[in-house]
C-alpha cells in the first residue's frame, strides 16, 4: 500500500486521538540560512506539517505579516528554485514531517509546470496549495500534479456553499484547508462555534482530515480548533515573530530562530492539550 | 501553448469562451474566497444583458449624465502639422468627469444595483477611475473606498481631493511600489473580506472573468459612435485607430467594433517611460511575458522567477505590469500592432496638443498622440486616422509643471 506522507501523518494523529499542528513560515524569510536552521527544528518542537511558503511579490490573499515575510525572502534573494533546495535540505534528515508549499500561481508558471512538479517530487515536496488556482482552473497544476503523485490540498471558505463544495472537493487530496473567515491571512479570528458547524458541514461531503486556518494566534485558539478540526494551521502569528528579530536592513537577531521555536512549542502544547 | 490557433468563424470578436478565454489568455485565476462571487457577477450580467431595461436605463444615463455621444472632431490645425493623414480625435475626454472611465463604471454600478450590493470599492491609479467611481456613488447613494497607491496620490493630488468631495473614502496604499498595481492587491483582499455586501469596480478590462468582458461592452460604445460618426462625417470606415494602453479599456473600446474590418489598420500605444530598451517602462507586450496576476492570464513585466517587476511611466494611469488579456491574444493573433511612447515624447504630445487645438489632453492619450505623429506624416492626405482622446489634462498640470521645470 502506498500512502503519502500526509496521509501517514494524519492517520498517526488520528490513532492518537489528537489534532495537529500545521506551521505556516516562508521559505528564506529572512534571508535562506535562518529559514533553513528554523525549518530543521520545526518538527521537534511539534509541527506535525509543515506549510512553507513560496515568496510572490504580489500576495493577494495576505495580510501585512505575511506580505512583509514574503518581501523579506525576496529582498534576500529568495527565488522558487531556491525554495525547492530548502526542501531537498531539510529532507536529508527528515523523511517523515509532510511539507506542503503554499503560494501563487505565477512563479510556478514561470517555472514551467512539468519541470516544477518534477523538481518538487524528487526535492522531497508532498502537496501544493495555490490560492489564486480555484477548481475551475483545475486543468492548470491541480491535474498535472496528481497525476505525479503530489497532494493538491484545496482551499474551502465560508462562501463556499454546500452547492459549489463538491466542486470544491473533487480533486482534493491530502487534506482540506479550512479558510475560517471571509478574509487576508493574519486579520480577524473566527468564532469557535461557527468553526465547529463549519467542520461538521464539511465532514458531511468528505472523508479528508480538515485543517482550519486564518486568524489562529494562541495557544488557546490553536487548542479550540483542535478540538473539532484534525488540525490547526498557524502562519502569521509565526512570521511575525520572526520579523520582531528582524532589523531594517533585513539582518536578523541570533534570537530569532530560538523565539519562533518557543511559539511553536506553546502552540504544540496548546492541541496537544486540547481533547484531554 | 501558443494563440495562434485561428479564431472560429473567421471572427475576432466572439471571445472569451466558456472559461473566460481568449485564445490561452484570460480566465479566473482568484482565491475560492472570491469565486462564487465572480460566478454570481456573471450571471448578474448575462441577465442584465438580456434585459431590455438595463440597455435603457445606461442609454438613459449614457445621454444625460455622461454626456454622450462624445464628439468626433476633426482636426485641421494638427492635421496640416503633421501633413498627412486627417487626424480625428475622439472626445471622450469630454464625458462628465474627463475620462472614458465613467463608461464603465456606469455600467457596473447599475449591475452592482441589480446585485443588491450594499458597498462599492475601486483602485486608481491616475485617479480617473476613482473619481468616476466615486462620482457614480454619489449619484446612487452608495459608500465607496477607493485604494490608491501613495505614489500616485504624490502626483495625481487634485484627484484625490475630487473624489474626497464627492464623498469617496480615499485609502493610500504603502505595499509594494504604491501604484496601480498595489492598488489592485489592496481593492482584492477588502473584496475578500466584504465579499457578501461589497461589488468591486475595476477600472480596466483586466481582473478574473467576467471583468474583461463586461468593462469591454461598457467601454465599446466609444467605437459604436465613431463607426457611424465617421460614416456622416466621411461617408466611410477609418482607416487606422490608435489609442494608448494602461490596462487597455479606452483602446479595447475604440478598437472592438472594428476588429472584423481587415481594412482597419490598429495600434495600440503602451508606456515606454525611459525607453524599453532601458527597462524603466510600462510596455507589458512589448517588454514581457506570458503569467497570471490579478486574476488572468495575460502578458507581465516580471523577472527570471516569475516575481512581478516595477512599470514605470509618467502617467499613472499607465503605469501597470499587465494589459488585458483580450489585448494579449490580440497581439499574438497580430490584429492589433503594439507599440510605445516614451515619457519624453508624450510631454512633447501634451504641450503640442494644447497648442494646435486648444485641448489639454490627459497624459494617457498624450501617448497615443506621440505616435501619431511618428506615421501620420508619412500616411496619404486622405488616410483617416482616429486617436481615442480618453481623458483631459486638468489632473496632470501640476505634474507637467514640474517635469518642465517649472514653478507654480
Ligand atoms: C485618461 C486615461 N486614459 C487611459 C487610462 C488607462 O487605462 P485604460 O488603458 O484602461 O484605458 C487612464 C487610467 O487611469 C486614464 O485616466
Amino acid at each position: 500500500m502506498t500512502t503519502t506522507r500526509i496521509e501517514r501523518r494524519f492517520a498517526a494523529l488520528r490513532a492518537a486521538n489528537r489534532g495537529g499542528l500545521v506551521t505556516f513560515i516562508t521559505a528564506g524569510d529572512p534571508d535562506y540560512a535562518l529559514s533553513l536552521d528554523l525549518l530543521r527544528q520545526l518538527p521537534a518542537a511539534g509541527a506535525d506539517v509543515i506549510e512553507l511558503g513560496m515568496p510572490f511579490t504580489d500576495p493577494m490573499a495576505d495580510g501585512p505579516a505575511i506580505q512583509a515575510s514574503s518581501l523579506r525572502a525576496l529582498r534576500s534573494g529568495m527565488s522558487l528554485r531556491k525554495t525547492l533546495q530548502l526542501v531537498t535540505e531539510f529532507r536529508k534528515d527528515d523523511d517523515n514531517t509532510p511539507i506542503i508549499l503554499m503560494g501563487y500561481y505565477n512563479p510556478i508558471y514561470s517555472y514551467g509546470v512539468p519541470a516544477f512538479l518534477k523538481d518538487a517530487k524528487v526535492a522531497g515536496v508532498d502537496g501544493l496549495i495555490v490560492v489564486d488556482l480555484p477548481p475551475e482552473e483545475d486543468e492548470e497544476l491541480c491535474i498535472p500534479a496528481l497525476k505525479s503523485g503530489l497532494n493538491f490540498i484545496r482551499l474551502a471558505t465560508p462562501t463556499t456553499d454546500d452547492k459549489r463544495l463538491p466542486t470544491v472537493l473533487r480533486n482534493t487530496s491530502g487534506f482540506v484547508y479550512y479558510v475560517s473567515i471571509a478574509g487576508i491571512t493574519g486579520t480577524r479570528s473566527a468564532a469557535s462555534g461557527d468553526v465547529s458547524a463549519a467542520v461538521a458541514r464539511l465532514k458531511r461531503h468528505t472523508d479528508l482530515p480538515v485543517a482550519v486556518g486564518f486568524g489562529v494566534k494562541t495557544a488557546d485558539q490553536a487548542a479550540a480548533i483542535a478540538r473539532v478540526a484534525d488540525a490547526a494551521v498557524v502562519g502569521s502569528a509565526l512570521v511575525s515573530r520572526i520579523a520582531a528579530h528582524v532589523s531594517e536592513d533585513g539582518s536578523a537577531s541570533s534570537k530569532a530562530v530560538e523565539d519562533t521555536l518557543a511559539l511553536v512549542r506553546e502552540l504544540s502544547a496548546g492541541v496537544r492539550r486540547a481533547r484531554q | 501553448m501558443t494563440a495562434s490557433a485561428p479564431a472560429s468563424r473567421n471572427t475576432y470578436r466572439n471571445g472569451p469562451d466558456e472559461f473566460g478565454r481568449f485564445g490561452m489568455f484570460g480566465g479566473r485565476f482568484v482565491a475560492e474566497t472570491l469565486m462564487p462571487l465572480i460566478l454570481e457577477v456573471e450571471k448578474a450580467y448575462s441577465a442584465a444583458k438580456a434585459d431590455p431595461k438595463f440597455a435603457e436605463e445606461m442609454e438613459y444615463y449614457r445621454k444625460h449624465y455622461i454626456g454622450r455621444p462624445s464628439p468626433l472632431y476633426f482636426a485641421p490645425r494638427l492635421t496640416e502639422h503633421f501633413g498627412g493623414a486627417k487626424i480625428y480625435l475622439k472626445r471622450d475626454e469630454l464625458n462628465h468627469t474627463g475620462s472614458h472611465k465613467i463608461n464603465n463604471c456606469m455600467g457596473q454600478i447599475l449591475l452592482a444595483k441589480r446585485m443588491g450590493k450594499k458597498r462599492i470599492i475601486a483602485e486608481t491609479g491616475a485617479g480617473q477611475h476613482g473619481v468616476a467611481t466615486a462620482t457614480a456613488c454619489a449619484l446612487f447613494n452608495l459608500p465607496c473606498t477607493v485604494y490608491m497607491g501613495e505614489t500616485d496620490i504624490a502626483r495625481q493630488q487634485p484627484n484625490v481631493f475630487r473624489m474626497k468631495l464627492l464623498g469617496a473614502e480615499v485609502v493610500p496604499v504603502k505595499s509594494g511600489t504604491r501604484t496601480l498595481k498595489d492598488a489592485m492587491n489592496e481593492a482584492l483582499r477588502d473584496w475578500v473580506a466584504n465579499v457578501e455586501s461589497t461589488f468591486y469596480i475595476i477600472g480596466t478590462v483586466a481582473g478574473p472573468h467576467p471583468y474583461p468582458t463586461l468593462v469591454r461592452d461598457f467601454q465599446s460604445i466609444i467605437g459604436e459612435e465613431v463607426r457611424w460618426q465617421m460614416a456622416e462625417a466621411e461617408g466611410r470606415l477609418p482607416d487606422s485607430l490608435v489609442a494608448c494602453i494602461g490596462g487597455g479599456s479606452n483602446a479595447m473600446g475604440l478598437f472592438h467594433p472594428f476588429l472584423d474590418d481587415a481594412s482597419v489598420q490598429i495600434y495600440g500605444v503602451e508606456a515606454g517611460g525611459d525607453g524599453v530598451e532601458t527597462g524603466r517602462h510600462a510596455a507589458s507586450l512589448t517588454g514581457g511575458r506570458p503569467g497570471v496576476l490579478h486574476g488572468n492570464r495575460t502578458y507581465l513585466l516580471q523577472n527570471e522567477d516569475g516575481q512581478i517587476t516595477d512599470a514605470h511611466s509618467i502617467s499613472a494611469g499607465l503605469d501597470y505590469p499587465g494589459i488585458g488579456p483580450e489585448h494579449a491574444w490580440l497581439h499574438d493573433m497580430k490584429r492589433v500592432n503594439y507599440v510605445s511612447a516614451t515619457d519624453k515624447e508624450a510631454l512633447e504630445a501634451f504641450q503640442l496638443l494644447s497648442k494646435l487645438e486648444g485641448i489639454i489632453p490627459a497624459l494617457e492619450p498624450s501617448h497615443a498622440l506621440a505616435y501619431v505623429s511618428k506615421i501620420a506624416p508619412k500616411l496619404p492626405k486622405d488616410h483617416l486616422l482616429v486617436m481615442n482622446l480618453c481623458g483631459r489634462g486638468d489632473k496632470d498640470i501640476f505634474a507637467v509643471a514640474e517635469h518642465l521645470g517649472v514653478k507654480l
